[in-house]
């Protein structure tokens, strides 16, 4: 197997982008790979239940996924995970900004060439 | 022959936003010669009810704070270039923003300039919110028994319309819907009618995707090594070109940094959005799944696709209520064996809201182990067994009814600097007021709004 092809298990984060928006006790996280191939792999294995389980601490009680095949882009819905919202929040980002970050900590497993061209695990053996 | 071009830029995506970001889109809508909008966008859920709470104070404050520096250095320009102002920075007093704005026009030679002011976003004395629905999972929040500090309508883009066939050159609004700001010079210029859903929905884009000032061009989105953008000191803020079909390009101000790309505006495109198929604004609704995008050169995204569906027959109001105090109090430790005495940190501030019996909700965070990822339990920085940082901050949050409740329990990690482990230090303590917010839905006939315009020379005395 070549090494562009060989299958790597690495961080969401070198795989695709994402950015999380707010409303109430409700966040929504989109999340784009960087390469296009990318979408349907990352579709099989960022289930809603995986992402349910990172935000389960948090009290989440539902997850929604979204599929835009023409932007190859999802929209996660994540529910009554801002402890109470910005409104009542103790949380220093009560609007849950960060949010993104903890779904690009996820690992997924994907050939080498759908990594981000700035991926370290580009380059190594990891 | 292209179809001829109306632009909207932004000069504001929040009320703390960048003051100097309007000056280089204003030069950029100057130098094309086009028709064309500045909008600002600085009304956040919550902004609209510290607002009222200003107001309360002076009767003539309760508008955008920064409102005289975002205008001072562009008023002269848009109003030689015939570029419309449009922005919600009226907050809880659009005729007081009116005021202040008349006296910089007045200063600078305009006393001609019309202003124009968008009234009736404020439904506080009009409606019962106690016999309305509660918008979505807002009805889980309880308000029972606190005080109403605002209630504001979200407003759609025909008042502002309004005011520009008045003439207006500037529209001071309150709450308005964000891409109805965007939205409604598009209406007045094309002509386009109420109910032409495609071509709303198209302007209402435009306006969802420039609302956030930075955040299309590169602010929220630059990652070193990633998603890298030039000069991030210096992003520029977002212009639409849309023309009469509602065909739209997203490009920003020239000789900015940041850029436009379909890595930006699809992150944009989603933000805040939760079915893609169906992101309601009071004046049209917008199906985002058939929408696809090109990058038609540098800094400029063609947005293909967008379709249209009828407005919401209910419009949306959001209502404030005090909501309590807020006590913050954080303080350092650092070197060797810092995890234990963070952690004995948290023990011991948990231990003294127990016995002093204050009546707070609270919360510790261990800022290096866990925290804007954490729970209230403290679930991650709990369960934390990596290798010790070299400093961590810890930070208690309570919450409740009380303020030296409140207070007193913020005051328990100043104390700490006598009282605490050894090697801690930096105490920063504060005690804030809180606003709850929660939304219902309305029947629009139910609110009535206004537009009024005057001159400079006549707000100004």
């Amino acid at each position: 197997m070549s090494r562009e092809n060989e299958l790597v298990e690495v961080p969401l984060h070198e795989v695709a982008h994402a950015r999380t928006g707010d409303k109430g006790n409700r966040i929504n996280i989109s999340l784009i790979p960087y390469k296009g191939e990318a979408y349907g792999l990352l579709g099989e294995q960022v289930t809603t239940e995986r992402v349910h389980a990172l935000f389960s601490h948090r009290g989440a009680t539902s997850v929604r996924r979204y599929d835009l095949p023409l932007l190859e882009a999802y929209n996660f819905v994540v529910d009554d995970v801002l402890e109470g919202g910005v409104n009542t929040s103790l949380n220093l980002d009560g609007h849950g900004k960060t949010h993104s970050f903890r779904l690009l900590a996820m690992t997924v497993t994907v050939p080498r060439r759908l990594l981000a061209d700035g991926s370290p695990w580009r380059k190594t053996d990891t | 022959m292209s179809a001829p071009l109306f632009l909207v830029g932004n000069g504001a995506g929040f009320s703390g936003d960048r003051i100097d970001a309007p000056i280089p889109v204003v030069r950029t809508l100057v130098r094309r010669g086009l028709p064309a909008a500045l909008f600002f966008e600085v009304l956040g859920e919550r902004t609209v009810a510290l607002a009222q709470l200003e107001r309360r104070r002076d009767p003539e404050a309760g508008f955008e704070p920064m409102l005289e520096r975002l205008i001072e250095p562009i008023l002269k320009p848009c109003a030689e270039n015939l570029i419309k102002i449009i922005g919600n920075f009226g907050g809880a007093n659009p005729a007081a923003a009116a005021r202040c704005i008349a006296r910089i026009a007045v200063r600078q030679g305009l006393p001609d300039l019309k202003i124009g002011v968008v009234e009736g976003d404020d439904v506080r004395s009009a409606l019962d919110l106690a016999a309305l629905q509660p918008f979505e999972a807002d009805a889980t929040i309880d308000v029972e028994g606190r005080a109403l500090v605002a209630a504001n309508a979200y407003l759609d883009a025909q008042p502002i319309v309004d005011a520009l066939r008045q003439g207006a050159d500037v529209v001071v609004t309150g709450r308005t819907g964000d891409p109805s700001l965007a939205l409604a010079p598009l209406i007045h210029h094309f002509g386009w009618s109420a109910d032409d859903w495609q071509r709303l929905a198209a302007g209402a884009t435009a306006g969802h995707l420039l609302e956030c000032g930075s955040q299309i061009c590169g602010g929220v989105f630059f990652d070193p090594g990633y998603k890298d953008i030039p000069d991030p000191a210096n992003i520029g803020f977002p212009i639409a070109e849309v023309d009469e079909g509602g065909g739209l390009v997203l490009t920003k101000a020239e000789d900015t940094g940041g850029l436009v790309d379909l890595r930006t505006v699809k992150e944009q495109l989603l933000y805040e959005v939760h079915d893609p198929a169906c992101y309601v604004t009071p004046d049209v609704t917008i199906d985002m799944t058939g929408i696809s995008l090109e990058q038609e050169g540098p800094d400029r995204v063609r947005i293909n696709g967008v379709r249209g569906l009828k407005r919401p027959e209910q419009i949306k109001v959001t209502a404030c209520f005090e909501g309590g105090w807020l006590g913050e109090g954080e303080v350092s430790v650092a070197g060797p064996n810092c995890v234990a005495r963070a952690r004995a940190i948290a023990d011991v501030l948990e231990e003294r809201i127990r016995r002093r019996g204050l009546d707070v909700r609270s919360r510790v965070d261990i800022i290096g182990l866990a925290s804007v990822h954490d729970s209230d339990d403290g679930a991650l920085w709990r369960a934390h067994d990596g290798p010790e940082p070299r400093d961590l901050r810890i930070r208690l949050a309570a919450a409740g009814d009380s303020r030296d409740d409140a207070d007193q329990a913020a005051r328990e990690v100043l104390a700490l600097l006598c009282c605490g482990p050894a090697g801690t230090g930096g105490a920063r303590w504060r005690t804030t007021q809180r606003i709850s917010t929660r939304s219902y839905l309305v029947p629009r006939a139910s609110i009535r709004p206004s537009a009024t315009c005057h001159t400079s020379g006549e707000l100004a005395q």
